[in-house]
């Protein structure tokens, strides 16, 4: 599932990858700057355990955590040395993610798996304790770091390095970073996106695309679990002709022995289906990515709307105070002003108090002027670097989501060849009535 | 018009008549006349005629002149056929054509056409019933009021009812006996008014209570020495009727569970088509998966008809069958229960005695016929109760095994034209599919 653009070919716990669908992406992101640490590295995460512990307020809780393992690639041949591991709390990954966004706003950040089982059909559960959805969180969490180590430029950063490689400590050099205070208020960012007046219009298209991704795949996740639900029941239902068939060929002489038989493969029937939906649950896995990386794709819109309501902000400001400095030098007011109204009606200023009021002005305008400079350049920048990590984004979303429905079908096809298998021996059994 | 269609060599086709198509809901038996009050909307639903003179589906056409299992020597055939309703002051009802075809020399021509209702098929079993009491006739299609639905009777009942009209009065040509009985004969034949003149000569609706009160007094004087294979028998009966009657709801529920699944499907592959307005590089597969989807629909649309078509008209046929059994049975047991009587007033009796053992020996005789009868005609429901198990399963097996495959192929061609695009891919999905189903390679 995750990007790969070394020229080896880089070992990857526990995904799908193939050596041909590697040649795939390598042909994709050659273009690409930079190394990525899946060059270098192995990483997994390999198990997951409960633990007990106080929490924050001295109470009792249970959590799990997660084991990281990571291995050096170039070992030498025949060399299989040990992994290095630590144990991770989904909270950290968590705080890793965070660090992430508010460091690299111009990227779109990998997402976590779902904190809390939603779209779930009825026989799956919401549990979190449940062992089925710590397992597929612990996949999850794998491929978020395969992800963020397949990244030219998250992969680089050294706090990524350092939650693999060092347990303790960890979290205190995340907040030695101070990215919490970088991290922009949501109530701000709520507020440029109101007031902006020029965003640009790419990221206007992308941000109703965000929307759109977002509503069309909890959409089609809803409604395919419970396309899942009623799948479960028209198989698990076959389960009784199992019971009956088997009780009814007990009083049958030359019925008996075919009766008996089907019944045995109603019951394959009835049980097969728990694998079907199993095998389904990591498709609906691959669009969940999707839908929580459109999130991040908002986030990145955002940012860009908050910058560049901040240039237009300061212009503005840069703009009325040279006005201010005109009617100062000419002695028009064209605007309405307190400070005008007063002068006016309580006598006008010294010339003295002119020279000084100008004086700051300049001053300002000066500043105000570097400032727009400033974040104009800032601006640029971003819109630039946002642009091209948002390409490679396109791309990987469109490789991954059209692999996740070509791996769809071919599900459905597996799924009908049991079916045929199923009632072909059935059939015989029949026949044999 | 009729005829032997089916080819004689074609013996791995199951000898199928015409199920009863009855619809999912619950049937319950209603004493009451056999008024139809019905609709005269003759709008198709679901493709079923009304007021053709042939059933319309290919299938059915082949099943209807399907052969039987005696088909070799097959000198009668009967369709049932052109439901209509009639409308009088009274009451408004529904008529069947009944076509008969034969070379029996007990019938003056050789071709018949008559409009029977529901109300003299049930004269008919009666009559078979009172002449036979313990043979097995096969049972008519239900009587059928569900609360609530006071007026219409659908195209789905009606067409169902046909069905298992038609399957009626064919196991009855079939039947050694029973086709040779007077009183099937005048059914074939006569017209409206010689039949009502007919009904009003035997015994009727009296004799039939007669004999219902009969049966409760036997119930409550009892059997003494029933035979032991008439026991067996009766084991056998109450142990099928429960697995009959599971099976029936199970397959209504399988049913149900289908149509349910059938419904969220259909609002699945829109979705993809929705997401595709968005998608610049994923339209087609979108797209793609949207129409693999919707086929899938279609073809579990076909699967659902043929399983109410077919499986579950067999079970609810042969569910009425358990009953009937229970029936021939009990007028078995009251025929012995008649003559047991009889036999310990002997004993008591001083005067009279000649004439009472006279009646004895009758008594007597009418249980050993009674007997023989139930026999022969049992190994004879046997055969035909696997016969018509065996091929409804089978049929449905069949169906299913189809319904996989068409959806088999296009979720292949789906893949192929993805495959088709990029080459890389192709081996990509090779190695993915070889993952997938390991034992297929």
């Amino acid at each position: 599932m995750a990007d790969c653009d070394s020229e080896e070919i880089a070992v990857i716990g526990n995904t799908d990858l193939t050596a041909a669908e590697l040649e795939n992406n390598k042909n994709n992101t050659m273009a690409e700057a930079g190394t990525t640490l899946l060059r270098r590295m192995e990483i997994s995460v390999a198990e997951a355990e409960k633990r007990t512990g106080k929490n924050a307020v001295n109470m009792q809780e249970t959590y799990t955590v997660y084991l990281v393992e990571t291995r050096p690639i170039d070992a030498a041949e025949g060399q299989n040395p040990a992994p290095d591991s630590l144990w991770r709390r989904y909270s950290e990954f968590e705080l890793l993610r965070n660090y992430l966004l508010v460091t690299y706003p111009f990227i779109v950040v990998p997402p976590l798996p779902e904190k809390r089982a939603e779209f779930v059909w009825h026989k799956l559960s919401a549990d979190n304790m449940d062992p089925d959805f710590v397992e597929r969180r612990r996949a999850g969490l794998e491929n978020f770091l395969l992800r963020v180590a397949s990244h030219p430029i998250l992969s680089n950063d050294k706090i990524f390095h350092h939650f693999l490689a060092e347990e303790h400590g960890w979290k205190e050099a995340v907040f030695e970073t101070g990215f919490q205070a970088k991290a922009d208020s949501r109530l701000k960012a709520l507020n440029a996106t109101f007031r902006v007046k020029n965003p640009d219009k790419r990221f206007t298209e992308l941000k109703h695309y965000s929307d759109e991704l977002q509503s069309v795949t909890s959409q089609l996740l809803r409604v395919r679990a419970r396309v899942a639900d009623r799948l479960y029941g028209v198989y698990k239902v076959h389960g009784n002709y199992g019971r009956v068939f088997s009780e009814w060929s007990a009083i049958e002489k030359e019925m008996g022995d075919g009766l008996q038989s089907a019944g045995h493969h109603m019951d394959a029937y009835a049980t097969s289906v728990d694998d079907i939906l199993e095998e389904e649950e990591h498709y609906a896995d691959q669009l969940k990515e999707y839908l929580f990386y459109a999130e991040a794709l908002r986030a990145v819109c955002r940012k860009h709307e908050l910058m560049q309501y901040e240039l237009e902000t300061a212009a503005q400001d840069l703009a009325s105070k040279k006005q201010q400095r005109e009617e100062l030098a000419t002695g028009t007011i064209r605007t309405f002003s307190l400070k005008g109204m007063t002068s006016k009606l309580f006598g006008q200023e010294t010339p003295e108090q002119r020279e000084a009021k100008l004086s700051v002005l300049e001053e300002q305008i000066a500043e105000g002027e570097e400032l727009v400079k400033e974040k104009n350049a800032e601006c640029e920048e971003y819109v630039k670097n946002a642009w091209v990590d948002i390409e490679r984004f396109k791309e990987q979303k469109d490789r991954d989501l059209k692999e996740a429905l070509i791996s769809y079908a071919i599900m459905q096809i597996s799924v009908c060849k049991k079916g045929i298998q199923v009632w072909t021996n059935a059939k015989e059994c029949f026949s044999k009535m | 018009m009729s005829g032997i269609i089916a080819d004689p060599t074609d013996s791995c086709t199951p000898a199928q008549e015409i199920p009863a198509d009855l619809s999912g809901q619950m049937l319950e038996l209603d004493e009451d006349d056999d008024l139809e009050v019905f609709s005269k909307d003759t709008t198709l639903t679901d493709g079923s005629f009304f007021n053709a003179s042939m059933p319309t589906s290919p299938a059915s056409m082949i099943n209807q002149y399907k052969f039987e299992e005696e088909a070799d020597d097959k000198d009668i055939f009967i369709t049932v056929d052109n439901p209509e309703s009639h409308v009088t002051a009274i009451e408004t009802f529904i008529t069947y054509r009944v076509l008969t075809k034969t070379t029996r020399s007990e019938f003056d021509s050789c071709e018949y056409e008559v409009r029977r209702r529901y109300q003299d098929f049930l004269w008919l079993k009666g009559r078979l019933e009172e002449a036979h009491p313990t043979l097995i006739v096969h049972p008519l299609p239900e009587k059928f009021v569900v609360k609530g639905m006071v007026e219409r009777f659908n195209d789905d009942f009606i067409e169902t009812r046909r069905k298992a009209l038609h399957k009626f009065l064919n196991r009855v040509a079939d039947h050694p006996i029973l086709s040779c009985s007077e009183d099937f004969k005048v059914f074939l034949t006569a017209q409206a008014w010689e039949l009502t003149s007919h009904k009003k000569q035997g015994p009727g609706f009296l004799s039939r209570m007669g004999e219902t009160v009969r049966a409760v007094a036997a119930t409550v004087r009892g059997v003494k020495n029933r035979p032991e294979e008439f026991t067996a028998i009766q084991e056998y009966v109450d142990t099928f009727s429960q697995k009959i009657t599971s099976l029936d709801k199970v397959t209504q529920r399988i049913l149900k569970e289908q149509k349910e699944y059938l419904d969220e499907l259909k609002e699945y592959g829109p979705v993809y088509t929705l997401w595709s307005g968005s998608e610049e590089e994923l339209v087609e597969p979108l797209k793609g998966v949207a129409s693999c989807i919707e086929r899938c629909c279609r073809e579990k649309e076909e699967q659902i008809s043929h399983l109410s078509e077919t499986l579950v008209p067999s079970l609810h046929e042969y569910v009425l069958c358990a009953e009937t059994l229970k029936s021939v049975l009990r007028r078995r047991d009251n025929i012995q229960a008649d003559y047991e009587a009889k036999n310990d007033m002997l004993a008591n009796k001083k005067t009279d005695r000649e004439v009472l053992k006279e009646e004895i020996d009758k008594l007597e005789d009418k249980v050993e016929c009674a007997n023989n009868a139930l026999k022969v005609d049992w190994a004879r429901w046997q055969k035909n109760m696997s016969g018509d198990i065996r091929g409804a399963f089978l049929s449905t097996a069949e169906k299913n095994i189809d319904y996989y495959e068409k959806c088999l192929a296009v979720w292949e061609s789906f893949l192929l034209s993805q495959r088709s695009e990029h080459s890389v891919e192709g081996t990509r999905e090779q190695q993915t599919a070889k993952d997938a189903c390991p034992q297929d390679t």
